[in-house]
């Protein structure tokens, strides 16, 4: 069974079609990346994915169930998790807890256990963090669990997204654009960092990316969109090659 | 035939009140549609329009067209330097400070103005500068008031419409309503856009004001609370931010509060007016007029 | 008993304050006025933080929370009313059930105007306490003895120190407990970006009607304990100045901190009883028109409150 099949997926914004009748799928333990000139729709793929759009037509589908037209929460809880590209961190909230929020949100604990700190919650609350910690520690941000998520320089921000996308045990993780905005040294760490992942937690991943050295490197398989439509599917060797590709993006090198 | 004639009767004087609301709710939608902030001290500047124009009849006896003309500049007055003072400060702030602000104004022109020093915590009797004379059509009769805040209106608004889509200071504040960093980008002065804006509604509110005083002769420093909730319940039925919305608004509103104080109790009057808040906020929050807009 | 566990030391604390307090009444240093003003702020405390949990922590701003302590109040005076009720102990249950009733009030308002954006949802709820301020108006046209706009006398004072502190601590208890849990964390998520929220599993609809509803249910609770202390209800006393007191208290003390909303809360009453002491009548009016300066400067200062987010060690209300 394919972790993910869209199928015929579109949605338009006023005048502008965003997504036009796109179809892929991306099947399981596989890294797609899914990449484009600016405005290609890539984010809006995401939102689509993860509900916070409802599509106009088509159909998506995650491990056999259709999810087309789910809310966020309930597309979360059946095991997608996504970052943003744009970073929303809870601005007010520590680095632990960032972590906590999707750890804590699979767990059942009603009220009454909160209020008379029953000894479920008790246990539930310490295996949370120390769940936790695990993950900050691997991406070597433990140290920083008590400082303010919003304190944290850009670079260590976008790796708290991925942990807290991690923390939620998903089956699909869903990455937008992880090295936007960082440096050549910082986007190394974080290909190994997302080798690392793919490697221990075996999971599905689908990559918005622009860095070509990036997305290269680490897809599997890649989708090409532009203006909304699929122009290419293929590996990295054959993508590389792609006619239609290479005009797509103008010229621009292919660097790896 | 006779309850034809009443209800006639009641539309009219539905219609006297809604024609005050519509010009209040309209500067509650200009004021939302440039800076999405409810100024929760509109009714408030209301209030004051009343009062100064009290002061002009009253104490210096100023001839009419005088008293519009100065009622209507020094609440723009007003309009703008709360602008400037309190909520130009807080451009960029969460909106919810800004609501905290706009709140706190309005109990500070209230209760300011209520101060024996300034105007008087106590009810005054607005003079009417000429006497009533009702014209009987029949079936209805209507008053001279009643012909002059018709008249008034429809000239304002009109006179709106013409500001805002023909000129080009109408064009500039439709452009800084849909987007302020746009239509930055294009040259237009955003701050210059707010402050008119501001003004012009506030404008129309003194004028609500002096034609309240002439409708309910009785003013009170806290008079504008009431008309300025309703009022901005009108702009919301309408479709906040759209100028025709406004309009429609206050009169629907002025109607359905003139109807059920006639027809069912005016002690429920108030009542039923935030039970179509709810309803309007519930199943079509973005007003009559207005689009159903996608959240994300 | 772990309910009480993690609050040790905040019980510790309480107990102290609470025989302070029990010795200063008794020694008749402080008159009748003063001992109620003193469990009067004691009260606001406990419906400021009904409205901490639903705007300080959530984010949903409520200009209408004086309507559900209005509730409260009014229910659970009827009921004393009713049942020939005089003794706290028979009084427990009605107090119980005047929060639970706002509370409940508070889910079903809170069903549909939840969902609304921050500005509309302040008009809906100010829409909401208006409609109740007209309700309570009107009441003596259901049942006479509610007095409507004559007033509701007669009712009977049960509240004193003993029950005022057993219920503020269990309450202040209750809250922290919940605020430290799973649910104060999504709160808090919802405050800062709903949509992030929810794509991390946080049924957010869920959370706020949640909040929401404690919320209403804190403020009922607080009403009842009100009517009991100065046995006499006006309409006049829930409205939207009322509701902009509990918003002061909050902003003030911090929001998202249980500790701000207990020193703000003494501050504030003390602050306006200081001023209606210390200034001649004449003057007192004026109040009202430094406070409204004070709420703009304070946000454009201090947006979030004096203990934004803290929590007072030596209190014994942080985490431990």
């Amino acid at each position: 069974m394919k972790a993910l099949v869209v199928t015929d997926l579109s949605k338009g914004f006023g005048g502008v079609q965003a997504v036009d009748n796109l179809s892929f799928s991306v099947g399981e333990h596989e890294v797609v990346g899914l990449i484009g000139p600016n405005g290609a729709g890539k984010t809006t793929v995401f939102n689509l994915l993860t509900g916070f759009y409802r599509p106009d037509s088509g159909a998506i589908e995650f491990f056999g169930k259709n999810i087309t037209r789910m809310l966020p929460f309930h597309a979360a809880s059946l095991g997608m998790a996504r970052t943003f590209q744009n970073i929303r961190l809870f601005a007010s909230l520590t680095v632990l807890k960032n972590v906590l929020v999707p750890i804590l949100g699979r767990i059942g604990y009603g009220p009454h256990a909160a209020i008379f700190q029953s000894r479920k919650y008790r246990e539930a609350e310490e295996a949370a963090v120390e769940k936790a910690m695990k993950l900050l520690d691997f991406f070597h941000l433990s140290l920083k669990a008590d400082h303010l998520a919003a304190s944290l320089p850009y670079g260590e921000q976008r790796r708290l997204e991925l942990v807290r996308a991690l923390a939620a045990d998903p089956k699909l993780l869903l990455i937008d654009e992880p090295g936007a905005g960082m440096n050549p040294r910082e986007v190394r760490g974080l290909l190994e960092d997302i080798r690392e992942v793919k490697k221990t937690f075996g999971l599905t991943v689908l990559v918005i990316e622009h860095q070509m050295g990036l997305i290269m490197n680490l897809s599997d398989r890649l989708v090409v969109l532009d203006f909304g439509e699929k122009i290419a599917e293929g590996t990295p060797e054959e993508i590389r090659k792609d006619r239609r590709v290479i005009e797509a993006y103008l010229g621009e090198e292919f660097t790896c | 035939m006779e309850v034809l004639g009443y209800l006639l009767q009641q539309l009219v004087n539905g219609l006297q009140l809604g024609a005050i609301y519509a010009l209040i709710a309209l500067g509650y939608t200009m004021v939302y549609g440039v800076l999405r902030l409810i100024n929760f001290a509109h009714g408030d500047i209301f209030m004051f329009g009343s009062f100064v124009a009290y002061y002009l009849i009253a104490k210096w006896q100023m001839p009419l067209s005088l008293v519009f003309v100065i009622t209507m500049a020094a609440t723009a007055l007003l309009g703008l330097v709360v602008e400037k003072v309190a909520y130009k400060p807080l451009r960029g702030a969460p909106r919810i400070s800004l609501l905290i602000t706009a709140v706190g104004v309005s109990l500070f022109l209230e209760y300011f103005l209520s101060l024996d020093s300034m105007f008087t915590p106590n009810y005054i009797a607005f003079p009417r500068p000429f006497d009533v004379v009702a014209y009987d059509l029949s079936l209805v009769a209507i008053t001279n008031i009643q012909l002059i805040i018709f008249s008034v209106t429809a000239a304002s608004l009109f006179l709106l419409y013409l500001l805002v889509y023909r000129s080009k200071y109408g064009r500039a504040m439709r452009a800084v309503a849909h987007n302020q960093e746009t239509a930055s980008l294009v040259g237009i002065n955003v701050d210059a856009v707010i402050s008119f804006t501001f003004a012009v509604g506030t404008a129309l509110a003194g004028l609500g004001g002096i034609l309240y005083g002439f409708a309910y002769p009785q003013i009170n420093v806290f008079m504008g609370i009431m008309p300025g909730i309703k009022s901005f319940i009108a702009a919301v039925l309408g479709g906040i931010g759209l100028v025709h919305g406004a309009v429609l608004g206050g009169l629907v509103i002025g109607v359905s509060e003139v109807f059920v104080s006639a027809f069912l109790s005016s002690t429920l009057r108030d009542g039923v007016i935030f039970v179509i808040l709810l309803l309007v906020l519930l199943f079509r929050p973005n007003g009559f007029f207005g689009k159903r807009r996608e959240k994300v | 008993m772990t309910f009480l566990k993690g609050a040790k030391r905040f019980l510790v604390v309480s107990a102290v304050a609470y025989i302070l307090l029990k010795a200063l009444f008794l020694s008749g240093l402080a008159t009748e006025y003063v001992q109620q003003v003193v469990l009067y702020a004691l009260v606001m405390i406990i419906a400021s933080l009904g409205l901490n949990v639903i705007y300080g922590y959530t984010g949903q701003f409520s200009l209408g929370h004086a309507a559900f302590y209005g509730i409260g109040a009014y229910v659970s005076a009827c009921l004393t009313h009713a049942f020939a009720v005089d003794s706290v102990y028979a009084f427990l249950p009605i107090l119980l059930f005047g929060g639970l009733f706002s509370g409940l009030i508070g889910y079903l308002i809170g069903v549909p105007i939840l969902k609304l954006r921050d500005d509309f949802l302040a008009i809906a709820t100010l829409g909401f306490g208006m409609l109740v301020r007209v309700l309570l108006d009107n009441s003596d046209k259901v049942a006479d003895v509610v007095g409507g706009s004559r007033g509701f006398i007669g009712i009977p004072r049960i509240t004193n120190l003993e029950l005022v502190f057993v219920v503020l601590v269990f309450l202040v208890v209750v809250t922290r407990n919940l605020i430290f849990s799973k649910y104060g964390l999504f709160w808090q998520c919802i405050k800062d970006d709903e949509l992030a929220s929810t794509a991390f599993g946080i049924d957010t609809g869920r959370m706020k009607s949640m909040a929401f509803t404690y919320g209403c249910f804190l403020a009922g609770v607080a009403g009842g304990l009100y009517a009991h202390l100065y046995t006499f209800l006006h309409p006049s006393n829930f409205d939207l100045l009322k509701s902009i007191d509990f918003l002061v208290i909050v902003i003030v003390g911090g929001m998202g901190s249980i500790t701000g909303t207990i020193f703000a809360g003494l501050l504030w009453v003390g602050f306006i009883e200081g001023l209606r002491i210390a200034l001649p009548s004449g003057i007192l009016e004026l109040r009202w028109v430094f406070i409204p300066i004070f709420l703009i400067i304070l946000m454009m200062l201090r947006p979030y409150g004096l203990f934004a987010q803290k929590e007072s060690r030596f209190l014994g209300i942080d985490k431990t």
